[in-house]
């Protein structure tokens, strides 16, 4: 079956953002089909390369990216949402005139026309939250 | 045309699984994950209308969630099932949508 997941909420908030991770990473397990990750609101503070928790923590940036690269997965972060919550990939950095971007590897930032299409596209649109 | 609905909040907090349980129909499933699994404490104040929604619909609590807020399985209401992740995946694919009670 093909899933598609929409995270509308930063990391270390509450809880979405583990839930949505966990509930990915078992879909794949079972041999599940993930169409799209993509990240609204404040989910987008998911996709910064640059943030640091404490080493005894988990760092779900880090988590995504690496699930991201194992099985290729489309996390896509909406463009609306980033710019103003300072997350800004090489395009958008050199676009806005900023002195760098902080995307992390795997995440694309790309429009809401992706959240219709993952809505579409898969047979169950699983949205975690606030 | 079933639905997987999942409550995220405690209902001592916000009133969405109180609202959930108001629209909620015939076959359907709730699920309980992260705050919201309180809710299905034994004796608790929404025990009671959890268990009168039996009757029409499955309602599971997720088992990692309940862990991690110390709750044991037997302090849970009685008829209300636990599920891991897999399960929830279960769920999900099991019905025809999941509806997020945000």
């Amino acid at each position: 079956m093909r899933f598609g997941i929409v995270v509308t909420e930063g990391p270390y908030t509450h809880q979405a953002s583990d839930s949505a991770y966990r509930f990915t990473k078992a879909a794949l397990e079972k041999g599940h089909e993930i169409f799209r990750v993509f990240f609204y609101n404040d989910g987008v503070n998911n996709a910064t390369r640059f943030a640091v928790p404490p080493q005894d923590d988990r760092n779900l940036q880090v988590l995504w990216s690496e699930l991201a690269e194992k099985h290729k997965l489309d996390l896509v972060v909406c463009i609306a949402a980033a710019p103003r919550r300072g997350i800004l990939d090489a395009d958008e950095a050199k676009r806005q005139g900023k002195d760098g971007n902080n995307i992390a590897p795997g995440f694309l930032i790309s429009g809401l026309g992706q959240l219709i299409e993952a809505g579409i596209q898969s047979d169950r649109l699983v949205m975690f939250g606030d | 045309m079933s639905t997987l609905h999942t409550v995220n909040k405690s209902p001592f907090e916000r009133p969405s699984l109180k609202t959930c349980l108001d629209h909620v129909v015939q076959g359907d499933a709730i699920l309980l994950i992260e705050d919201a699994v309180v809710g299905a404490r034994k004796g608790g104040a929404f025990a009671e209308a959890l268990s009168h929604k039996q009757a029409s619909c499955s309602i599971y609590v997720l088992a990692p969630d309940l862990a991690a807020r110390g709750i044991k399985a037997e302090d849970i209401a009685e008829g209300i099932a636990l599920v891991d992740y897999g399960g929830f995946v279960d769920l999900a694919a099991g019905k025809a949508r999941v509806c997020a009670w945000l």
